[in-house]
């Protein structure tokens, strides 16, 4: 279907916002958006709002579900700062919105929805319509209620049932305003309801309706279109950061020609990890909802123990209860990878929305010495390779590894250029086959704790390996042998030898990922500042930093992916600058840690609200920090 | 589960060169030697089997078994041993708890390990009391135990282990003790031949910290009239006293001669609903009374490794063995130029 009989205007970019209650299905709407815009060629990245309730109370502000899409025709980094459109399903859904909206944005409002009752719901006084609210906007009143009762009369639907197909109808208008092609929708309703007809047809003539709606009703005068966008050639995927996970952790099983176990307790915003793992199970994918958090990576740490390779999956909370057995991990020494989607903190803090507060918790704690390497994912579809490179870690070196995500990842949504999986790397060990070590009276026997020499890897030997029969536990145990020992030097020894494992991968890790053009080929920078992150603050601080360089300013980034033990030459990066900058969603922690580490001054720039930072506010906070500098 | 070519083995094949570390005197010596001199008999390799213990006195067990073991944390053995039974169902995985280990920090994991029925065989020592720790009281003591966490007296009510496993959907279900070697290991022996979660209660001895606590039932002079051995399909009788269930479906406990043999209830450890087990689990609120010994309860019921490993085949076998390039492009791709 194409728009015929008015014009069509071309723009880069859009970012719609769609608003609603949470009973709406506005998240459905979004991901349905999401993948026709995918499909269609458009750079994209989402950013997905919603409720930790279920279903709070109907029409309040409580219960408002958003899901914000930015659609390009060039590559881009975030999902936006601020939306352009903003549907709003209700007056809760408006008023919760509409400072986000810039003046002389288009609003598009279920006009059916805006009555006095829905007014005291969403703590309104007046008609956000006429009060002034709407002053300075496009608003497009749509009465979508009403004709999506109309559409779906044929079909016979009660009234409550065929309203519910109104998310569809938005749908429907805003595919129309944004010339997307209506087929793949129309193919996907039938395939999502196809054991419902009734709703099948409900939604496909309210879908047909909005679009319609948008072609022949006068109030549009025109429609847009995004192109296509200009991404490295490949082969695509949209894919969120939990699904990327997922497959990653099933890849690295593939990879090292290991099983693979989950061991997990769900919790938001990690169990869609436990749930599309669950669907795979011709993988050889064994996954156990355990009875706790603590369970789950116990029951992890045994199938490490019997030779698989071992995930836990988790939030914040979880991370909490299962600090003790990544203690164990570590004293047992044996591979095990740890998945945290940090969310918003302390306690049960903000569950579905984002945070990056875990880092100093992955890094510390722990009761005693308790080194453990830390690896973070910096976009959705990079989760995929930060589990592979978690599981390599944990593999080569026995321990276990902290992945961090959060729930901007977890649920946000990008294209994805797929890898082949030939040029995926090789994650095989060896399990131990004989005797290891010659006793003085020339006897060859296994000793649990002997190490490799430049890894300082113990070896793995799984139960069912004749001759390798070895007790091991979390009682300090003596170098080699791993008998008990409470020796004060043997502790020592140990302790030192933990961490020098673990301060040894930076030998076996890329350095730092920095992005400077102002770095001359004798290694010395022009670059008034390196603004350097972690995790899913990659977006918007590069997306920060072309602004700024486009406007003359001399900035250069860094991101780690590995956050312990740290890139070897990042001391020396940190070093390089007249000043450092540290964007985080916490109160500063890799800032610390940078300052701890290498006694530089690095600057902490925080923003805890369960949100991304926006590009534009990095660029301001740069810009600042480029001002005290210029004052200098 | 018997390999006619498993190497013939003795007891000192299953013992480690390692130092036995309890306190001479304690329960927990015999114990290990009934479990040393039983291996031999199981016809299992020492390769294939897995000790795993958590925290407390007698979680120092896999230390002094010459296979696989895990020494782990406090409570959490049964969650760990569920790991190595669902990964790898060829191995055969032993739990050692305590009373302290298994029903208080580690109570979560206990009771769901049995529910899954997963095919483990746990051993809880119950001394009733808090050794490692030196001498607290512990979920099983009685009300009004004196300890240096109780001066005053405790006044928590105690778990009955028995009555709590079979609440739990235990499929095994059985109590021994630490001083009749025989009946150990038999009751070990029954427990391990069985498929799925198999509970053994055993009653064992801390000469320091609560020396005698089941003296009353123990003691050389009293064992004959204060045991009620539990035989499958006997009647349940112990010396002239024997078990009847009265009319209102109470069990209680009285003289053989005055009711008759006849009227003595049979044990059936088979019987599907576990409320008669539990009901003999209730004849002793503590050992002072008769105490049941033996096997309570021992049905079938399908694992939760063989479970987990038949959905893993039919998915193969439904869906083909997994490919890795199909799973990324499952979520629809498309193609850039």
């Amino acid at each position: 279907m194409t728009t015929t009989d008015r014009p069509v205007e071309d723009i880069d970019q859009v970012v719609i916002r769609f608003a609603g209650d949470s009973g709406d299905g506005m998240q459905l709407t979004g991901d349905r958006f999401t993948s026709v815009s995918a499909a269609f060629g458009n750079d994209l990245a989402t950013l997905p709002d919603y409720p930790a309730e279920i279903r709070a109370p109907a029409g309040t502000l409580a219960g408002v579900s958003a899901f914000q899409i930015r659609i390009s025709d060039h590559d881009i980094l975030t999902p936006g700062d601020n939306p352009n459109v903003l549907v709003a399903m209700n007056p809760a859904a408006l008023k919760a919105n509409i400072a986000d909206l810039p003046k002389a944005g288009t609003v598009i409002l279920n006009s059916d929805a805006f009555d006095e009752r829905a007014y005291a719901k969403a703590s309104l006084t007046a008609d956000p319509r006429i009060d002034g609210t709407l002053d300075g906007y496009h608003v497009y009143e749509v009465p979508m209620t009403s004709l999506t009762l109309k559409a779906c009369e044929p079909t016979g639907a009660k009234p409550r049932d065929a309203e519910r197909s109104k998310n569809f109808f938005a749908l429907g208008l805003i595919s129309w305003m944004y010339t997307r092609p209506t087929e793949s929708t129309l193919e996907w309703i039938n395939k999502r309801f196809g054991s419902r007809p009734m709703v099948a047809e409900a939604n496909r003539r309210s879908f047909l309706a909005g679009y319609n709606f948008g072609e022949t009703a006068e109030l549009f005068d025109h429609a847009y279109e995004v192109q296509p966008a200009h991404l490295p050639p490949g082969t695509y995927t949209n894919i969120s950061g939990n699904t990327a996970l997922a497959w990653g952790m099933i890849a690295a099983g593939q990879l090292a020609n290991l099983p693979v176990f989950l061991g997990s307790y769900p919790i938001t915003p990690a169990s869609d990890i436990l749930h599309e793992l669950s669907k795979h199970k011709n993988f050889g994918v064994r996954t156990l909802q355990a009875e706790d958090e603590i369970a789950g990576i116990n029951a992890a740490l045994g199938a490490a123990f019997a030779g698989q390779l071992a995930f836990t999956t988790t939030s914040g909370p979880g991370i909490d209860l299962k600090a003790e057995t990544v203690g164990l991990a570590v004293s047992l020494e044996l591979p095990l990878v740890i998945i945290d989607i940090q969310r918003g903190g302390p306690s049960t803090g903000l569950p579905t929305k984002t945070e990056q507060a875990d880092l100093l918790h992955a890094m510390y704690g722990r009761h005693g010495e308790c080194p453990v390497p830390i690896v973070a994912a910096r976009t959705a579809p990079h989760c995929f390779d930060a589990v592979i490179e978690g599981c390599r870690i944990a593999l080569k070196y026995r321990t276990p590894v902290f992945v961090l995500s959060d729930g901007y990842l977890a649920n946000g949504a990008e294209p994805w250029r797929l890898p082949k999986v030939e040029d995926l790397p090789d994650l095989s060990v060896p399990f131990a086959d004989g005797p290891n070590h010659t006793m003085p009276d020339g006897a060859e026997v296994f000793w649990p704790y002997e190490r490799d020499p430049q890894t300082l890897a113990r070896p793995w030997a799984v139960p069912g390996t004749p001759g390798l029969e070895h007790r091991i536990g979390g009682i300090e145990k003596a170098d080699g042998s791993g008998n008990i020992s409470y020796d004060p030097m043997n502790h020592e020894h140990m302790v030192r030898l933990r961490a020098a494992k673990v301060a040894g991968i930076a030998k076996d890790i890329p350095p730092t990922d920095v992005d400077d053009p102002f770095l001359g080929p004798d290694g010395a920078s022009t670059a008034e500042i390196l603004v350097i992150g972690w995790g899913s603050t990659w977006g918007a601080i590069t997306a920060a930093s072309r602004v700024l360089r486009a406007r003359g300013r001399k900035v250069a980034t860094a991101h780690l992916v590995h956050l312990n033990p740290f890139p070897s030459d990042l001391g020396a990066v940190v070093g390089r600058y007249p000043q450092v900058l540290v964007p985080e969603m916490n109160l500063g922690q890799l800032s610390r840690l940078l300052r701890a580490e290498f006694l530089v001054d690095a600057q902490s720039y925080s923003k805890v609200q369960g949100l991304p930072f926006t590009a534009g506010e990095l660029e301001v906070a740069i810009d600042a920090a480029l001002s005290v500098g210029d004052a200098r | 589960m018997t390999d006619t070519t498993v190497p013939i083995t003795q007891k000192k094949d299953w013992s480690t060169d390692q130092e036995v570390r309890w306190c001479p005197g304690c329960g927990d010596y015999s114990i290990l030697t009934a479990v040393q001199m039983l291996l031999p008999d199981l016809g299992v390799r020492r390769e294939n089997t897995v000790f795993v213990s958590g925290i407390g006195c007698s979680s120092r067990f896999p230390y002094y078994m010459n296979t696989y073991g895990v020494h782990s944390i406090h409570g959490r053995a049964p969650a760990i041993a569920t790991g190595i039974a669902v990964a790898r169902p060829d191995l055969d995985v032993w739990v050692i708890t305590g009373d302290g280990d298994g029903l208080s920090i580690g109570g979560n994991h206990f009771i769901h390990a049995l529910r899954r029925n997963v095919n483990l065989t746990i051993l809880l020592f119950n001394n009733q009391i808090y050794g490692l720790t030196k001498g607290q009281y512990s979920p099983t003591s009685e009300v009004g135990k004196v300890t240096k966490s109780t001066p005053f007296g405790s006044v928590d009510t105690p778990f009955n282990p028995i009555s709590l496993a079979l609440g739990a959907e235990a499929t095994f279900v059985a109590r021994t003790h630490d001083l009749d070697r025989k009946h150990m290991m038999e009751t070990i022996r029954r427990a391990h031949e069985h498929r799925g979660a198999a509970f053994v209660e055993i009653y064992q001895n801390c000469n320091v910290f609560n020396d005698g606590a089941f003296e009353e039932i123990l003691g050389k002079e009293v064992r004959g009239s204060m045991l009620i051995p539990l035989v499958d399909g006997q009647p349940i009788r112990f010396g002239d006293r024997g078990v009847v269930m009265q009319p209102d479906g109470r069990l209680r406990i009285c003289a053989v001669d005055e009711v008759g043999e006849d009227a003595l209830l049979v044990h059936d450890e088979k019987r599907e609903p576990a409320g008669l087990a539990f009901q003999l689990s209730r004849l002793a609120s503590g050992p002072h009374e008769p105490t049941p010994v033996g096997v309570f309860r021992a049905v079938e019921r399908p694992t939760y490794d063989e479970m987990v490993q038949g959905q893993l085949l039919s998915a193969q076998e439904r869906q083909g063995p997994g490919e890795l390039t199909a799973l990324l492009a499952s979520g629809g791709t498309w193609e850039v130029e």
